[in-house]
């Protein structure tokens, strides 16, 4: 009974699979993170693969990479977000993660593959964690994004 | 008439992107105290149908929506 009253109480929760590591996919996952902190829900982001060397402490410092599919357009894109101000997708999830409950966990097998571990990464990775334990946790999520 | 209303706190989010003035009304929110009166200054399209559902949700008034030349003026009254 107690259970069940405590599942009952708990947010609703939006979780997202992060894979890519284009600017094209990494800032709809700053902004989805915002709108799930904003409406109340609990957000966890499963970064792997080119979503996670993303959050490693090199790639933060490069020059955004764009989609090979819109690399025409990139020029013009980058301008554009240059000249309105647009916050980088990590200050964007930074904000985020000040308002709300998000925490954002690094793919152990990216990491052991990559040769990564936790020093490997902006302060924003909360913990390292398997696939297995990722769906565990998001089985029960309202909202599931593979981005 | 609402439009009177001195704001405690005004938050010119005036150029930010969605969701750019509704975090920041939240931070806004959070850091202010039971019966401030928060005024937002957005020019994101998103903000008009954003804002009011979040404070909605949230739980505290949105006293008006006051539309300028370039922006909008959200006028929100923290309840808890």
């Amino acid at each position: 009974m107690l259970i069940r009253r405590k599942v009952k109480n708990m947010a609703d929760k939006m979780s997202i699979i992060l894979f890519s590591g284009t600017v094209d996919k990494l800032m709809p996952v700053g902004i989805l993170a915002s709108g799930g902190v904003a409406m109340g829900m609990d957000v966890e982001i499963f970064a792997t693969f080119w979503g996670l060397q993303a959050l490693s402490k090199g790639a933060s410092e490069q020059p955004p990479r764009m989609s090979k599919d819109f690399e025409d357009m990139a020029p013009m894109m980058m301008q554009m977000m240059q000249e309105k101000n647009v916050p980088s997708w990590i200050d964007t999830l930074k904000n985020a993660k000040e308002l709300g409950n998000v925490k954002v966990y690094a793919c152990s097998m990216t990491m052991d593959l990559m040769g990564m571990n936790k020093d490997s990464f902006i302060d924003i990775v909360d913990d390292v964690v398997g696939v297995g334990e990722f769906v565990d946790n998001a089985k029960d999520a309202k909202i599931t994004l593979f981005i | 008439m609402s439009e009177e209303l001195e704001p405690t706190v005004t938050v010119d989010a005036r150029g930010s992107f969605c969701p750019g003035p509704l975090m920041e009304l939240i931070r806004a929110i959070r850091e202010g105290q039971v019966g401030d009166i928060i005024a937002v200054l957005s020019s994101d399209t998103g903000s008009r149908r954003d804002i009011p559902l979040w404070v909605d949700n949230a739980g505290h008034e949105m006293v008006g929506i006051f539309d300028k030349e370039d922006h909008a003026r959200f006028i929100v009254k923290k309840l808890k």
